[in-house]
């Protein structure tokens, strides 16, 4: 795999779209590997109680799932110094084969010194923004 | 209630040991749908010029949101863990986390503000493997939903 070096790129450039689905199952399984088993990620019962739609996604299994459309255009994760995010709305995953579905875009927003650059990410779920101010800076060779 | 903003700078005894694991590491990129070499055969992380497998870059949640959870308890600060949403996440990694690395979370509470009925917790888990080198650091906002309506 050839490695991105930081003189390939300039501001605007866009990674590659992404789309990712999440079914219940996925749900179940990141319960599992993160330990975070918040019954609003697999109860139906409690989620409706509390006025969910239904069961929602971890914020953090979106979060770890967006980062990818940098990570598969990297080459290597290790390269990624920062990441952040703000959860702005809950991402509801119906009883369905079909799940839900997020649309993910990036771009480099700011080429700083000492070979890293600024990506911002854009997840939209239903055509609503997901994920706000989702920042991660890279730190390449040069 | 508003929490006391005394209680910035509040910090809490390290957590004990996390040992990084290989198949915690596989078994999390899994759970992402993340087929990405270098979390599953350890040659393509060496080729990649590390130790060992390297973790994603959301991994250190694995052990930091369980050290959070001294902030959330913390019969001090008196919040209502039923009204507690997650509503930032910032890692900031100083390399990525190995296979093999044995880390300790210690957590702090980095800034508390109130708005629009809410109170705000930015909670800061600074992981550090047992050599004493700083690894990660970790932020993760709490928000407290206010009982009140915000007018």
């Amino acid at each position: 795999m050839t490695l991105i070096s930081y003189l390939d790129l300039h501001v605007g450039l866009e990674l590659p779209a992404q789309e990712f689905v999440f079914t219940r199952v996925d749900l179940i399984k990141y319960a599992g590997a993160s330990g975070d088993f918040n019954v609003i990620h697999w109860n139906e019962r409690v989620a409706t109680e509390v006025g969910l739609p239904s069961v929602i996604a971890h914020g953090m299994l979106t979060m770890g799932t967006v980062i990818r459309v940098v990570t598969d255009w990297l080459g290597d994760p290790g390269k990624i110094t920062s990441y952040s995010a703000r959860f702005t709305r809950p991402i509801p995953v119906p009883d369905s084969d079909e799940g839900a579905t997020i649309k993910v875009t990036a771009k480099i927003t700011e080429l700083l010194e000492n070979n890293q650059a600024v990506i911002s990410i854009l997840a939209i779920h239903n055509d609503v923004t997901v994920l706000a101010k989702t920042v991660v800076t890279v730190t390449l060779k040069p | 209630m508003a929490i006391n903003p005394e209680f910035i700078g509040r910090t809490y005894p390290p957590t004990p040991v996390y040992f990084v694991g290989r198949e915690k590491i596989r078994e999390f990129a899994t759970a992402l749908g993340d087929t990405a070499s270098c979390y599953f055969e350890v040659d393509a992380a060496r080729a990649l010029g590390y130790p060992d497998l390297i973790a994603p870059p959301t991994f250190a949640v694995v052990f930091t949101m369980k050290a959070g959870e001294q902030v959330v308890l913390d019969p001090e600060l008196a919040l209502d863990y039923t009204r507690v949403v997650h509503g930032e996440q910032k890692f900031v990694h100083q390399r990525p986390i190995f296979a093999g690395d044995q880390l300790t979370s210690s957590v702090s509470v980095d800034s508390i503000r109130s708005a629009a009925g809410n109170d705000m917790i930015m909670v800061k888990a600074q992981v550090h493997s047992t050599s004493g080198e700083l690894v990660s650091t970790v932020y993760s906002l709490l928000v407290s939903r206010g009982v009140e309506e915000p007018t």
